[in-house]
C-alpha cells in the first residue's frame, strides 16, 4: 500500500485517472558510464565514477522507497546502453481507454484545490486493477541514434506487462517524460531541442488533453524537466532563461504559482526533482531551492547525484512514472 | 514577391505559437495572411490555423519557412523532399535547399534518409540509382543531378553549444593570464587524446608563423608521435619550413640566431627553387635533399597534405594546388574521418577549412589575435575552443603534454 501518492493524485478523481502515477521505474546504473557527448554536459575526458554513481543511485533509490514509501519497479541494465539509467525518457504512460470526455477534465480542473490524499482513498482496488490493464505506453522516438538504441528496451519491458504500446508519426522527435509534465489538467511540453513540435500535435490528438508547447533556447536545459518541475496543481519550479518570451509567458498563464529558479541552483538541475507528495527529492548543495521549498510547505529531500550530472541527468530523469504493480498482484 | 502556404496545428493559441510564428515572418521580412483559423472550442481541443507567408524573394521565403518550420509549421506542399534536375552544369537550380554543417535528413518516399558529408552552403545531391544523398558544392553540379528545393522533407540535428565558450570568451579577452592558459592547452591536449584513442583523425591548419616563431619542431614532434594525420597550409608554411631546413633561416632570419643572415632574404627562394627542379617535396625526401622540417615529417610519416596557393605566393611550390575549387576539393577529401581540427595562426586556411568541416567536429583555434579566434570559434559548432595566445608557446605546451620527451 503507498504511504504516499503522487501530487498527480492532488487532483480531482478524473484527472486522477489521466494520470495514475503511483510507481517509478528505475533502471540500477550497472553499465552507466559516459560513451559519447549529445549534449553539453556530456564529456568523454570528465568520465563518471562507476562506484560513486553506484551509490549515488542507491542513496536515491533508498530515499525513495524507504524514505518516502515509493514503490520502485526496475528495468535490468543492458550493456552498452549507459543512458538506459534516464528511465524519463523512454517514454509517457497513458491509461488511453480511460481518456476523459473533455467536459469531465474542465469539472475535474475545477476541483483541483483538494488536499493531499492517497491514491487508495482516491480510487477503489478494482479500478486501479482495471486502469493497469488497459494502460498505454507512448514510446519515446530518440533524436540521436545513440539513445535510439534503448528503445526496444524500454518496449519490451512494457509490452510484457500489459501496455499498448502507441508510437507517434515517424520523423517526429519526442523523448517522453523529459519534455513532457503534467500540471493540473494540461501537459507541458518542451521542444526544439530534442523532442519535436509535432510530437506535441500527435500527444494531444493521443490523450485528448491540452498540450502547452515550450520551446527550449538553452542547450544545456536540453530536456523540459531540467528546467520546469511541477510541484502541484498550482505551483511549478522553473528557470527563466532555459525559456523564450512567448514560454515565460505561457508558464505565467498556466501556472498559478510560477516560482523561478536562479542561476546556480538551476545549473545543479535543481528543477530536475522528484515530487512525491509534499516531499521534493532534489540533487543536493541547491540551498536556496530548498529554502524556498521549506517556505512553500514542501520538505526538500536532498541526494547527491553528481556523477548523473555529469551526463546531463538528475534526480527526475532516473525514474519514469507508471501505473503501480500492486494490484497486478492482487488480482 | 514569393508565397507558400504552411499549416499550424496543436495548442497554437495558448501556447503562444501563433503569435511567435506570425512575429518570426514578420521579423524575418515576410508578410503574412491567415487564410483560414478554426479555434479549439475548449481547452483540450487543438486549433488549426492555415497561413499564407509572402516575401519579397525566394531566399526571404526559404529563411521564413526554415526558422517557422521549428515552431511546427509546416508546408503544404508535403513533407517529402522536393527533387528538380539540374539544367545547367556548375549551378543549383533556382529555389535550392542551402545546406548547414549539421546532421541533415531528407524524406524520400516516407523514408528519412541521412545526407552524407554534412557541409554548410552546400546543396543536396540525391542520387535515385543508390538512393543516397550527399551535399554537393555548387561548381560540382551536373546537370541533370537530382537536387533538393525548399525546405519540405529536410531535417536537420543542431548541436549544442557547451559550457566551455565561456572557458573561450574569458580566453579572449585582454587580461588572459598564464594560468588558465596552461588549463585550457591540457584540456586542449585530453581531447585530442581522446579522439586519437577513438580512432579518429586529427587534422592541422597552420600558417607560417608556426616557422617564423621557431615552433615548427614541436609540430614536427606532434607529427612524429601520431597526433597528426592530416595538414592543411598554403605555400608559405612550407615554403619556409623547407627554407628553414636548408638554410636554418625562415624569411632570412636566422632561427637560431634571431638576426638577419647575408643574403638571406633569397634564401626562401632558392628553397621553392630547389624543390621546383627535383619535381616536388615528396621527391625532395625520398632522394635526400630534405632531410627535416615539417614537411620532411609529413612525408616520412605518411601525414596527408594540402596545400592550396593565394594570388601572393612565390613560386609556388609544385605541390601547392593554385586553383582554389581545386584545393577547396581537395581538402573536402583529406576531412573524411577527421574528428578534430586544430587551427593556429592562419586566418584564410582555417576559415575555408571551417567551411567545408561538419559540425560534429571539435575545432581548437589558436591565434595571437582575438578577433580571428572570435570568428572561428564561433560557428555554430558547440564543440570549439578558442585561445588567444602566441603559437610558440602553444605547440610548446601541447607537445609537453602528447608526446614523451616533448616540448624541447
Amino acid at each position: 500500500m503507498l504511504r504516499h501518492a503522487h501530487p498527480a493524485f492532488q487532483t480531482g478523481p478524473y484527472v486522477t485517472i489521466m494520470r495514475p502515477q503511483t510507481s517509478l521505474l528505475m533502471c540500477p546504473p550497472d553499465f552507466y558510464g559516459i560513451e559519447y557527448e549529445i549534449n553539453p554536459w556530456m564529456d568523454l575526458r570528465r568520465p563518471a565514477d562507476p562506484e560513486r554513481a553506484r551509490a549515488q543511485w542507491r542513496a536515491l533509490y533508498e530515499t525513495l522507497t524507504e524514505t518516502l514509501g515509493v514503490r520502485v519497479e526496475l528495468l535490468t541494465p543492458v550493456k552498452g546502453l549507459p543512458d538506459l539509467v534516464f528511465t524519463a525518457n523512454a517514454g509517457l504512460v497513458v491509461p488511453s481507454r480511460l481518456k476523459l470526455p473533455a467536459a469531465s477534465c474542465r469539472e475535474a480542473s475545477k476541483c483541483e484545490e483538494g488536499e493531499a490524499r492517497s491514491t487508495s482513498a482516491r480510487l477503489p482496488r478494482d479500478k486501479l486493477r482495471g486502469m493497469r490493464s488497459q494502460s498505454t505506453f507512448v514510446a519515446s522516438r530518440f533524436l540521436h541514434p545513440e539513445r535510439q538504441k534503448e528503445q526496444p528496451t524500454y518496449e519490451a519491458w512494457f509490452r510484457a506487462r500489459g501496455y499498448a504500446i502507441e508510437t507517434l508519426p515517424e520523423g517526429t522527435c519526442f523523448e517522453g517524460e523529459g519534455d513532457a509534465l503534467w500540471l493540473g489538467d494540461a501537459l507541458f511540453a518542451g521542444y526544439r531541442i530534442r523532442s519535436d513540435i509535432r510530437s506535441h500535435q500527435g500527444l494531444a490528438a493521443m490523450l485528448g488533453c491540452e498540450v502547452l508547447s515550450l520551446d527550449l533556447v538553452d542547450p544545456r536545459f536540453y530536456h523540459l524537466d531540467t528546467c520546469f518541475c511541477p510541484l502541484d496543481n498550482r505551483r511549478a519550479l522553473y528557470y527563466p532563461p532555459a525559456f523564450d518570451d512567448y514560454g515565460r509567458r505561457v508558464i505565467h498563464e498556466f501556472v498559478p504559482e510560477p516560482i523561478a529558479v536562479g542561476d546556480v541552483d538551476a545549473l545543479r538541475f535543481a528543477c530536475n526533482a522528484v515530487v512525491v507528495g509534499r516531499d521534493v527529492v532534489v540533487q543536493s548543495g541547491c540551498d536556496t531551492v530548498e529554502k524556498t521549498l521549506r517556505a512553500h510547505g514542501f520538505t526538500p529531500r536532498p541526494v547527491d547525484l553528481s556523477e548523473f550530472h555529469k551526463a546531463g541527468g538528475s534526480a527526475k530523469c532516473l525514474g519514469l512514472w507508471v501505473p503501480s504493480c500492486e494490484d497486478k498482484e492482487a488480482g | 514577391m514569393v508565397s507558400e502556404t504552411v499549416e499550424l496545428r496543436g495548442h497554437i493559441i495558448d501556447s503562444l505559437i501563433l503569435p511567435k510564428v506570425l512575429d518570426e515572418i514578420m521579423t524575418l521580412g515576410g508578410t503574412f495572411e491567415i487564410l483560414h483559423l478554426a479555434v479549439g472550442q475548449r481547452r483540450e481541443d487543438p486549433s488549426r490555423a492555415e497561413v499564407r507567408v509572402t516575401a519579397p524573394d525566394a531566399q526571404h521565403l526559404d529563411a521564413i519557412l526554415g526558422r517557422i518550420g521549428q515552431h511546427g509549421a509546416i508546408s503544404l506542399a508535403g513533407d517529402e523532399a522536393r527533387l528538380v534536375p539540374a539544367d545547367v552544369d556548375g549551378a543549383f537550380p533556382d529555389g535550392f535547399y542551402c545546406s548547414t554543417h549539421f546532421e541533415t535528413w531528407i524524406k524520400r518516399h516516407g523514408q528519412w534518409i541521412a545526407v552524407e558529408r554534412p557541409e554548410m552552403d552546400c546543396g543536396i545531391h540525391f542520387d535515385p540509382a543508390t538512393g543516397r544523398a550527399t551535399t554537393v558544392p555548387m561548381h560540382r553540379v551536373r546537370r541533370g543531378d537530382l537536387i533538393v528545393i525548399g525546405h519540405a522533407g529536410v531535417k536537420v540535428a543542431p548541436i549544442d553549444r557547451s559550457p566551455e565558450r565561456n572557458v573561450f570568451e574569458f580566453m579572449a579577452s585582454n587580461v588572459s593570464s598564464e594560468k588558465p592558459k596552461a588549463v585550457v592547452i591540457r584540456e586542449m591536449a585530453a581531447h585530442i587524446k581522446t579522439a586519437r584513442a577513438a580512432g579518429g583523425k586529427v587534422l592541422v591548419v597552420a600558417g607560417p608563423a608556426v616557422i617564423h616563431t621557431g615552433a615548427g619542431g614541436y609540430l614536427e614532434q606532434l607529427i612524429a608521435g601520431g597526433y597528426v594525420q592530416v595538414l592543411f597550409a598554403g605555400n608559405a608554411l612550407a615554403a619556409h619550413d623547407i627554407e628553414q631546413a636548408l638554410y636554418g633561416t625562415s624569411l632570412g632570419m636566422s632561427l637560431d640566431a634571431g638576426m638577419p643572415v647575408d643574403e638571406g632574404h633569397e634564401h626562401h627562394l632558392r628553397a621553392i627553387n630547389a624543390i621546383r627542379r627535383i619535381g616536388g617535396i615528396r621527391r625532395a625526401v625520398e632522394e635526400g635533399m630534405l632531410k627535416r622540417g615539417i614537411m620532411h615529417a609529413c612525408v616520412a610519416h605518411g601525414v596527408d597534405y594540402v596545400l592550396a596557393g593565394s594570388i601572393r605566393d612565390d613560386g609556388p611550390l609544385p605541390d601547392v594546388i593554385t586553383d582554389a575549387v581545386n584545393a577547396q576539393d581537395a581538402m573536402r577529401e583529406n576531412i573524411q574521418g577527421v574528428t578534430v581540427g586544430i587551427m593556429i595562426a592562419t586566418t584564410l586556411h582555417s576559415i575555408a577549412t571551417g567551411n567545408i568541416l561538419p559540425a560534429s567536429v571539435k575545432l581548437i583555434c589558436v591565434d595571437i589575435n582575438p578577433a580571428v579566434v572570435t570568428k572561428l570559434a564561433d560557428r555554430g559548432s558547440f564543440q570549439a575552443m578558442g585561445l588567444v595566445t602566441d603559437v610558440e608557446p602553444f605547440l610548446r605546451a601541447l607537445a609537453e603534454h602528447l608526446v614523451p620527451g616533448g616540448g624541447r
